[in-house]
């Protein structure tokens, strides 16, 4: 988990796999560089694959920007966790966090690239979302 | 982002065109796209390229569309610039392209 003290949208990597997690944050890191608020979970409390919703909502704490947090998930479990997550945060944190349809790698470092020039978190996440478009 | 008021500013602003040769040996992958991405969006002016001279043209702030066009090494990026900050802009995408985009 890593972070970085920046007002540009926060950046949540969840995957049923810690290692896809952790990866997809170093090469957000590799790429695009510190000026973006990142964290990432992944596993299920046991330590085996799944996701589970503290893990998410300290990913989302330690990511946390007054611009809001976009979230990278993978598949199911990892998405409606990230959901219920979002639905447990206080409400004016909450509409500052959304979980965007878009590959976790490729998403995030797209998410990364539009947040690190200061885009708004509409933008963050309608261009992560280009990728199924 | 693009209100009309921004529309009308940017036409006061003559188009600005040049062009430079890919070099580094990967093209425009991954890495050099977000490069030149987060470098055009310092920028308020309007960045695109085009591997002709007519186009069809691409959003350089988009990472997405940059990344599509997958240009190869040897490739020549025309850009198209139009913005109060055109001449810095363009003269920073030109140096990003020629320098290989630090990795060449």
């Amino acid at each position: 988990m890593s972070s970085s003290n920046s007002a540009n949208v926060g950046i949540v990597i969840v995957s049923h796999s810690p290692k896809i997690a952790e990866g997809a944050a170093d090469m957000v890191r590799q790429m695009v560089g510190s000026a973006v608020p990142l964290a990432w979970t992944g596993g299920d409390v046991d330590g085996g694959l799944g996701t589970n919703v503290a893990g998410i909502l300290e990913a989302i704490e330690a990511a946390w920007s007054p611009a809001g947090v976009a979230v990278l998930v993978d598949l199911g479990g990892a998405e409606t966790n990230s959901e219920m997550a979002v639905e447990m945060l206080a409400e004016d944190r909450r509409v500052r966090v959304v979980v965007c349809n878009a590959p976790v790698v490729e998403g995030a470092v797209i998410a990364a690239t539009e947040s690190s020039g200061g885009s708004s978190l509409a933008a963050v996440k309608r261009s992560a979302e280009e990728f199924y478009a | 982002m693009h209100d009309v008021n921004a529309g009308r500013a940017a036409e006061a602003f003559a188009t600005l065109t040049a062009s430079a040769v890919l070099v580094n040996p990967v093209g425009l992958h991954a890495r050099p796209s977000v490069k030149l991405t987060q470098s055009a969006k310092g920028f308020a002016a309007r960045i695109e390229f085009a591997l002709a001279a007519d186009g069809p043209w691409t959003d350089a702030k988009s990472p997405v569309k940059v990344m599509r066009v997958k240009a190869p090494q040897g490739a020549t990026l025309h850009f198209r610039v139009t913005g109060p900050d055109g001449e810095a802009a363009l003269a920073a995408m030109l140096a990003l392209v020629r320098d290989g985009f630090g990795e060449a």
